[in-house]
């Protein structure tokens, strides 16, 4: 097997007391769509964030393409392709579409600035009507829009998403989710992390289950789909 | 009574744009990490002596041109007050930085009494002093009366209104301006997209560090004299002019220190000069019990 893009290898993380990931081991390749599922505070954001050393692992190590990013700093980790949409979007709400859109490109600076910003126009035509309007004046799913596509502005090698789909309509959920199958298909590699599995789950090559800090299941999209304590307890029993 | 009226105006626009200036450097560092820099004032004190230092060896040297000898003197304390600005930053607060909200304050009192003994032993307790350099002034008739702007003032005003117009550019216009906001509005997120915040906050300490070095020549330019203590007071009243206009909001620090000038001067032009700093603080209590937010700042928002 060649070098997965991310691996976790026995990662511990703590705040204060309180054991936050226990053991994590997983592995993300190239190209590959994969999603964590699990319930609210299970420690999938945690995960996510600490890819960016926020907060850092207490053991274990990380690697992205076979590099020890364990104890790197997170604008390291950002200038060498990973980009997030984090929890809760976290967009500049102070700063308007566009300047948000290049803040995107401060890892890698802003060469292709212009032109990746019309692509996300086209990917997000809301975000272009909105193109000069503040960020704390949007609806949830344009700051979710805006979110992603800041991500992409720094043409990332791996797009880290956590809950792209929170508290947003159904139809710009799937919007969302069409998106993203579409970047998929242009073979950019895929984290997401999902409470809403079942979009999550359809999506993805591989997934894994998160309970408590621990990674308790995985197995193929289908697979998962398919399972019935998966269904039981993340897909609403259907 | 009209003369007086107008004839303070001005001289609460040129003290007022001095406090603006001052009053930047502790929006914006409250902005970004939320703390009270107290050595602010005696950053502003330093760069009184660095620009005295400035001008005189360069009339030694024979610079003679008021521009060259202005232009020459502030590159130089600028960049020495900026270095000042870092120097503390680093030393005092940033290895505070995950600590208490108190901790930093306190290094801050404690980093304000290292300047003035500093400066007290290194330059004396006596009052220094340099001459007026720019001559002459415009009288402006208003019906009988009239009012007098100095050149001195008519300077300070113009270059403050410049300095801040130069600075809200980089701040809104450029990326250094971006990472600063970003790095405000959101310091985590701002780390994630790759910006490296550690060095963000140094900047904006040298940015304010900077616009005191600004302020320190104009004043010293006007009233001629300043000591070790000289920060003090006008640090605590730069400070009520950023509470007053919203702390951390750049033009609120502006406005709120035009407005703290004209008001303290018109004080004391119409009531009384000795009681003009106890007026001042009065202002800032007022402010404090009808609107803790500013006049610019936004109120703060508990977030869940």
């Amino acid at each position: 097997m060649s070098t997965p893009l991310l691996e976790f290898r026995d990662v511990d993380v703590f705040y204060g007391p309180i054991q936050a990931l226990n053991k994590v081991s997983l592995h993300i390749g190239e190209g590959e769509t994969v999603s964590l599922i699990g319930a609210n505070g299970a420690g999938k954001s945690t995960l996510l964030m600490s890819i960016f050393g926020q907060p850092r692992a207490a053991s274990g190590q990380i690697f992205y393409q076979g590099q020890d990013i364990t104890h790197r700093s997170s604008h390291y980790v950002a200038a060498n392709g990973i980009a997030q949409s984090p929890e809760g979007r976290r967009v500049f709400p102070d700063m308007s579409v566009e300047e948000n859109l290049l803040m995107g490109t401060i890892a890698v600076g802003a060469e292709h600035a212009t032109e990746d910003m019309q692509r996300m126009f086209e990917l997000f035509p809301r975000l272009k009507e909105r193109r000069n309007q503040r960020a704390m004046t949007m609806s949830g799913g344009e700051q979710q829009m805006l979110a992603i596509a800041r991500a992409l502005m720094s043409r990332p090698k791996l797009l880290l998403l956590d809950e792209p789909s929170l508290g947003l309509a159904p139809i710009v959920v799937r919007q969302i989710f069409h998106t993203l199958r579409e970047l998929a298909q242009e073979g950019m590699t895929l984290f997401l992390v999902e409470q809403n599995a079942h979009h999550a789950l359809k999506l993805s090559d591989r997934a894994y289950v998160m309970v408590t800090g621990q990674i308790r299941m995985t197995g193929s999209g289908a697979e998962l789909l398919a399972d019935p304590q998966v269904r039981e307890a993340y897909l609403g029993g259907h | 009574m009209d003369g007086i009226f107008f004839q303070q105006i001005i001289n609460g626009l040129t003290l007022g744009s001095v406090y603006g200036l001052i009053a930047i450097g502790y929006t914006m560092v409250y902005g970004i990490i939320g703390m009270i820099n107290f050595a602010h004032g005696d950053v502003y004190m330093v760069s009184a002596y660095l620009a005295a230092i400035g001008i005189a060896v360069l009339s030694f040297f024979g610079l003679h041109s008021f521009p060259l000898l202005i232009l020459g003197t502030l590159a130089f304390s600028i960049v020495i007050t900026g270095v000042y600005g870092w120097t503390i930053e680093r030393i005092a607060y940033k290895p505070l930085r995950n600590s208490t909200r108190l901790a930093p304050l306190i290094s801050a009192i404690g980093m304000s009494l290292i300047l003035q003994n500093y400066v007290q032993l290194s330059q004396g307790a006596r009052q220094q002093g340099i001459p007026t350099l720019l001559e002459g002034a415009l009288r402006l008739h208003i019906g009988d009366d009239y009012v007098q702007l100095t050149y001195t003032k008519l300077f300070i005003i113009v270059v403050s209104l410049l300095g801040m117009l130069a600075l809200t550019f980089i701040i809104h216009r450029t990326k250094l301006g971006r990472m600063c906001r970003a790095t405000q509005q959101d310091r985590k997120m701002a780390e994630i997209l790759g910006i490296n915040t550690d060095r963000v906050i140094a900047y904006v300490f040298v940015i304010g560090a900077s616009m005191a070095a600004l302020a320190g020549m104009l004043i010293t330019l006007n009233y001629g004299t300043f000591d070790f203590y000289a920060g003090f007071v006008i640090g605590i009243k730069a400070f009520t002019a950023a509470v007053l206009g919203g702390i951390g909001s750049l033009p609120g620090a502006m406005l709120g220190g035009i407005i703290l000038g004209i008001a303290e001067a018109q004080f004391s032009g119409m009531v009384n000069t000795d009681y003009k700093d106890v007026f001042a603080f009065g202002l800032l209590v007022t402010i404090l019990i009808f609107r803790p937010q500013g006049l610019l700042g936004r109120p703060q928002v508990a977030k869940v």
